[in-house]
């Protein structure tokens, strides 16, 4: 695993085997659904697994990490699955369209950025929502959350759109050191913000939101800008994960790209260590509860359970992990 | 009706002007399809109207109490889907049993969120996020993610496509005596009172004595309850359980409590404005169809959810602005 930012409580006497578990509980997590796909998945250490996991889980980590984000404002973004719906359905539009297709190397530079712009656009229209109108974050992204979703399908039509465009593909099969490029890009992207959340003042701006907002507003914080910061990044790391899904299958289809993914994506933050009520971002958290989260679908998938048992066991888990969250922060 | 609706509208309009802007767009838009549309007004269209909107009605009345406390409740859409499935299934045995049968079924999901919000102090659009899971995935699990037809030869489809006496959809007439009954609840009983003062400040409420927990389980059990409601009407009307229907509902329903002066801090609300406020928003739909009957535009179905979005937007930009005036005058006073 990579950096974890908490270190293992080797020397805590008596042992406080609950905290410990609270503390640690993700590596936990981790470490007994491993051991116990060695055990009873068959094949599962093989290089192939590794590379499907990775495949899949850099989407859910990419929009984990700007979850995470807003979460530690004490916010939430329900309209992820939307924003990768919106920019995954923007994409292939552009570089099927005519001008893409007299100017290839335009139309891909202008298919990746437009989505990407729009999908910003929409962490900006979430952001205004929750700063400026101070309306709850949870209304504020919930209407995205449906008309976002509701504009792909109109964009679309409702279509499937399907492609070949390798250069596009590479977002979401290319490879690196044998490995999926979108993982080397998630883990680029976990870099930069952990130096953002660390060393400078916006990443402290941040946390300081989500301590306490009054206090910071007082303090002469930029309190509404950097909320509104949060909602565009978590925005775009969306339509870069839309984007990346939609490569993966050479198609688009705006009623199942993104569906659920704000599940996934609070899960993951929660699991990884974010509070609800917000002050903590761990980054690195993220990836690792995207990794559990990942993980634990492929285990319910490999040994045969059905996907609606699946999803009642997906309740169960964020149910578990914000429980044991809220009883850390008591 | 009528009555209980003017007595709640004198007061309503002192609490909340936001209240009687709803029943005043409500006729404006009623005027407008009648003189617009030939068939607006006729017995079929307002039959259909009032048989697909009263699912929406009970939710958001649902929704409504739970909002009045500070909560949210993001299960009822799959809920209700559950539910159409157990009533399906409960069908042959008539609307005498299948009704209290999915109802109970809706209830019992209001007790997971219950549980998970006061005993476990989970957030409730967590706690109801995974209950909207739970629920998809049971719905799917136990119709083997097949629509269930139901029991024809029985009563259950009277529900959903006949009317009492020739008038009225027994549906709306269920509907209506829900909401009579709840409208007393929050009017005329201390758990009403109370649902009210937890919005207004859950810590207060604790400390004035008041039965916080009891009146947040009550609040949650009802949505669950109304939803499954939902669900009856929702088999009874189309003839099968629909495990896949549901989506998105829970906006609609929050969209109408927000129309209705309810304010999403909880504290303030109203049982009649909310039924107004899912008039409203089922009107808007029925105003798109006939437009697009005429041929004067051209939505497909996807345009359903930006249009429900964006009313929601406008709805909370209207509210932002009353909230953020009134405490400009709040502040200089």
């Amino acid at each position: 695993m990579s950096t974890q930012e908490t270190e293992l409580p080797t020397e805590i006497k008596p042992f406080d085997w609950r905290a410990a578990l609270r503390r640690n509980g993700g590596l936990v997590a981790l470490a007994v659904i491993l051991l116990f796909n060695i055990l009873v998945t068959p094949n599962f250490l093989q290089m192939q697994t590794l590379f499907v996991n990775i495949s899949q889980v850099a989407t859910i980590a990419i929009v984990a990490m700007g979850m995470t984000l807003v979460i530690a404002t004490g916010g939430i973004d329900l309209s992820v699955g939307a924003i990768m719906a919106l920019a995954g359905a923007l994409a292939p539009l552009i570089f099927l369209s005519e001008f893409g297709r007299a100017y290839p190397a335009l139309g891909l530079t202008t298919a990746i950025v437009v989505p990407l712009l729009a999908a910003i656009a929409c962490g900006l229209f979430n952001g205004i929502l929750v700063a400026n109108l101070k309306v709850q974050p949870i209304i504020a992204t919930l209407i995205l959350f449906i008309s976002g979703r509701g504009i792909a399908q109109v964009l679309t039509n409702g279509n499937l759109q399907t492609f070949s465009n390798p250069s596009f593909s590479y977002l979401g099969t290319g490879k690196i050191l044998g490995l999926p490029f979108q993982g080397w890009l998630a883990l680029a992207i976990a870099c930069v913000l952990f130096l953002v959340m660390t060393r400078t003042t916006f990443g402290r701006y941040v946390l300081a939101i989500g301590g306490n907002e009054r206090a910071a507003e007082l303090a002469g914080g930029p309190v509404k800008r950097v909320k509104i910061g949060v909602y565009m990044i978590c925005g775009v790391l969306s339509g870069l994960a839309g984007l990346i899904v939609v490569a993966i299958n050479s198609a688009s289809d705006a009623a199942r790209n993104g569906n659920l993914m704000e599940l996934d994506a609070i899960a993951a933050a929660v699991v990884g260590g974010a509070l609800l009520q917000g002050g903590r971002a761990p980054i690195f958290g993220a990836i690792l509860g995207a990794v559990i989260i990942q993980l634990v679908k492929y285990t319910l998938l490999a040994n045969g359970v059905e996907d609606e048992v699946a999803l009642i066991a997906k309740a169960v888990i964020i149910l578990a992990a914000v429980y044991v969250q809220q009883a850390r922060k008591e | 009706m009528g009555d209980l609706d003017a007595f709640d509208l004198r007061k309503t309009l002192a609490r909340s002007p936001q209240s009687v802007a709803v029943w005043v767009a409500l006729a404006a838009l009623i005027l407008f399809g009648l003189l617009r549309y030939d068939n607006f007004g006729g017995a079929y269209n307002i039959t259909s109207f009032l048989n697909y909107n009263s699912m929406f009605i009970v939710i958001s009345v649902g929704m409504c109490f739970v909002i009045m406390t500070g909560g949210i409740d993001l299960s009822v859409g799959s809920v209700a889907a559950f539910t159409s499935v157990i009533a399906a299934y409960l069908s042959p045995y008539g609307i005498e049993v299948a009704l209290p049968g999915a109802v109970l079924a809706g209830i019992g999901f209001g007790a997971i969120n219950a549980i998970s919000i006061i005993a476990l102090r989970i957030p409730p659009f967590i706690a109801t996020l995974a209950t909207m899971l739970g629920a998809k995935g049971s719905a799917l699990v136990i119709s083997g993610a097949q629509t269930i037809s139901v029991d024809w030869g029985s009563n259950f489809t009277k529900m959903g496509m006949e009317q009492a006496l020739n008038i009225l959809p027994w549906s709306i007439v269920v509907v209506g005596g829900v909401v009579v009954a709840l409208w007393f609840v929050l009017e005329k009983t201390s758990l009403g009172r109370t649902v009210l003062a937890i919005g207004g400040g859950a810590d207060a409420s604790v400390l004035m004595g008041l039965k916080v927990n009891r009146a947040t389980a009550f609040v949650y059990l009802l949505s669950g309850g109304c939803a499954g409601l939902a669900g009856v009407i929702l088999a009874s009307g189309f003839g099968a359980g629909q495990p896949l229907e549901g989506i998105g509902w829970e906006l609609s329903a929050i969209a109408s409590v927000v129309v209705g002066g309810t304010l999403l801090t909880g504290g303030l609300g109203s049982v009649t404005a909310t039924v107004a406020g899912a008039l409203l928003l089922g009107l808007v739909f029925n105003i798109l169809n006939f437009e697009n009957g005429r041929g004067t535009i051209s939505f497909s179905a996807y345009w359903q959810m930006v249009i429900r979005g964006g009313f929601l937007f406008a709805v909370i930009l209207f509210q932002a602005r009353v909230m953020s005036g009134k405490a400009t005058r709040e502040a200089k006073a």
